[in-house]
């Protein structure tokens, strides 16, 4: 059965903002893109059934981590790009290397086949009660270890960038 | 059912979406110099395969991959405010973040 037409839309979205990220000059293009990006992937999310997991993609993402990208963006006034886009060999072997990842990954998944397994319709999946019986009953001990990676990564985050007293 | 939420018919595609997004991902970890981008790129990698764990998710019909997606926003989370922190510690020290310039621990 074929995909649906916004299927191909949000995948053709995604995967031109993807390459609009890796080959734009200015790092603030760059992050404006990424942020399309996340936002086409959370529109994967909500067609695969995930709603939760969408909003919070978005509140994570495109809330928190872009917008902490681009105060770095102009912090370090990295707007004007500093070095010359000059091709050498080393972007050649780049693109090349990364087409060929993408073959092997491919031809890899080729040989297996995921129609022997047809699962039950379950259309409960993917909201905000299911998600969170399964993270206090089966996932809690990881659920409170991530707030203790939480708490050592703003510490970690503080210390790093703030200015040494002399 | 609905066939924009039918699970077993577009996995495939979604895994060809996510090998592509990926692929995408490491080429620009070895494409651009400045070391903010290659940040973002890791970002990408990791929502390729965020992408993925859900489209399984959704075709094996449980919660357990999304749960996995939920812990894996967190370390990226947490990985990109230190990530940054960094980034402006050697632009006060160095000058730019160019990863050229970082070649101290070069053999």
């Amino acid at each position: 059965m074929e995909p649906s037409i916004l299927f191909y839309l949000l995948s053709a979205m995604s995967v031109i903002s993807a390459l609009f990220v890796v080959f734009s000059r200015s790092p603030i293009y760059s992050v404006l893109s990424l942020i399309v990006c996340f936002f086409t992937i959370a529109g994967h999310y909500i067609m695969l059934n995930a709603q939760f997991l969408a909003i919070i993609h978005i509140i994570v993402y495109a809330g928190a981590i872009m917008v902490l990208m681009l105060f770095t963006v102009m912090l370090l006034n990295l707007n004007e790009d500093v070095s010359v886009h000059k091709f050498n060999i080393t972007k050649l072997i780049a693109v090349i290397t990364g087409g060929l990842l993408f073959l092997v990954i491919l031809a890899s998944v080729k040989s297996s086949t995921l129609l022997t397994y047809q699962a039950p319709p379950n259309l409960n999946i993917g909201n905000a009660q299911d998600i969170g019986m399964k993270l206090f009953t089966d996932y809690l001990l990881p659920f409170e270890i991530s707030s203790v990676l939480f708490v050592s990564a703003m510490i970690s985050a503080v210390l790093l960038a703030k200015k040494e007293v002399k | 059912m609905n066939p924009i939420t039918n699970p077993e018919s577009t996995t495939n595609w979604y895994l060809f979406l996510s090998c592509l997004l990926f692929s995408i991902g490491v080429m620009g970890v070895l494409f651009r110099r400045n070391a903010l981008i290659i940040l973002m790129c890791i970002e990408l990698m990791l929502n390729a395969v965020n992408l993925l764990l859900v489209s399984y998710s959704a075709y094996a019909g449980n919660t357990d991959g999304q749960t996995f997606v939920f812990f894996i926003m967190v370390v990226a989370a947490a990985e990109v405010a230190v990530g940054l922190a960094l980034m402006v510690s050697i632009y006060r020290n160095i000058g730019s973040i160019d990863i050229q310039s970082l070649n101290k621990l070069k053999w």
